[in-house]
């Protein structure tokens, strides 16, 4: 029998691979790209979970909603890498210290 | 039935996810990611959330991942370079990783969620309409932040179009305002001229 907590432990491990992710992959843009998306991927199904158990539409709504959000945000940054790489021919985010942060 | 479906699916995403941070190909670890959310389609679909899932397949696998594959061919990058760090950074992953995923699971391993206090709800029937449950809040509850979505996509596409738009000034094109706008004065001039006697 499914509990809320097979759902919630599944989008845990997402969630912490993408984390990981994030840590392993920290020179190329694209793939920090895509472990954003994995972690919304994560938080998307625990919202789904709650949704179906709480028998609550509220959280399908929401989920909506970040898929909204999420797709403007992968095409703005997907832009502004297009820009980059276009001006300093690299995506190597150990390059991109002109902040000199 | 549907235990074994779960644990399929989930198997499938788990590992697909993990191949995503770990190939050394962005081409092969957009494909990877497109397969997550396959897996992930299907477990929504096992939480009865028909449109959402094959939400997430057109909009994600069909516009974002083509999008991000798009990226990935155009741009010519030296793969070499970037994965320079994988080993190093390995160890600290883990553990940020690991330290992640026992939080959470503390929180939600526990028997709050079990099946005696979130009793899993019945199933609907055959007839039930998930989208027409979803637009009815959508159009009147959430109707606001509904406009507030198209306007966010509408930023979106100025923003990504206007940040990627190139002007090459010494390209020859068309000038297609001007060729529309001539007229017949710009193209033919009428010249008098005196008629010349033979010598």
């Amino acid at each position: 029998m499914l509990t809320l907590t097979h759902f919630l432990v599944l989008s845990a491990i997402v969630f912490s691979i993408s984390l990981a992710g994030v840590f392993i992959n920290r020179k190329n843009i694209i793939i920090l790209l895509m472990c954003v998306e994995l972690m919304l991927l994560a938080v998307n199904t625990n919202f789904i979970a709650f949704s179906h158990y709480l028998n609550d539409t509220a959280g399908q709504v929401f989920v909506f909603f970040i898929l909204t959000v999420a797709a403007a945000e992968a095409a703005i940054g997907l832009a502004i890498l297009v820009v980059l790489f276009r001006n300093k021919r690299t995506i190597n985010v150990e390059d991109l210290d002109t902040l000199k942060g | 039935m549907e235990t074994i479906l779960f644990y399929v699916f989930s198997t499938f995403m788990v590992l697909s996810a993990l191949m995503v941070i770990t190939v050394h190909n962005p081409v092969r670890a957009a494909f990877f990611l497109v397969l997550t959310f396959f897996a992930s389609a299907a477990v929504w679909l096992l939480l009865e959330a028909e449109f959402l899932a094959v939400i997430l397949i057109i909009v994600y696998v069909g516009a974002v991942m083509v999008l991000f594959l798009f990226v990935v061919m155009m741009l010519d990058v030296n793969l070499a370079e970037l994965k320079s760090g994988f080993v190093k950074n390995l160890p600290i992953a883990l553990a940020v990783a690991l330290v992640m995923f026992g939080t959470i699971y503390y929180v939600v391993g526990g028997s709050q969620f079990d099946i005696h206090n979130f009793v899993p709800p019945e199933r609907h029937a055959a007839d039930y309409s998930n989208i027409s449950e979803l637009g009815k809040v959508l159009y009147t509850e959430y109707v606001f932040a509904f406009e507030i979505a198209a306007v966010i996509l509408l930023v979106g596409i100025i923003a990504a179009i206007s940040l990627t738009l190139r002007r090459r000034p010494n390209t020859r094109h068309q000038k297609i305002e001007e060729q529309v706008a001539v007229k017949s004065e710009d193209r033919l001039r009428v010249v008098k001229l005196e008629p010349q006697e033979r010598k």
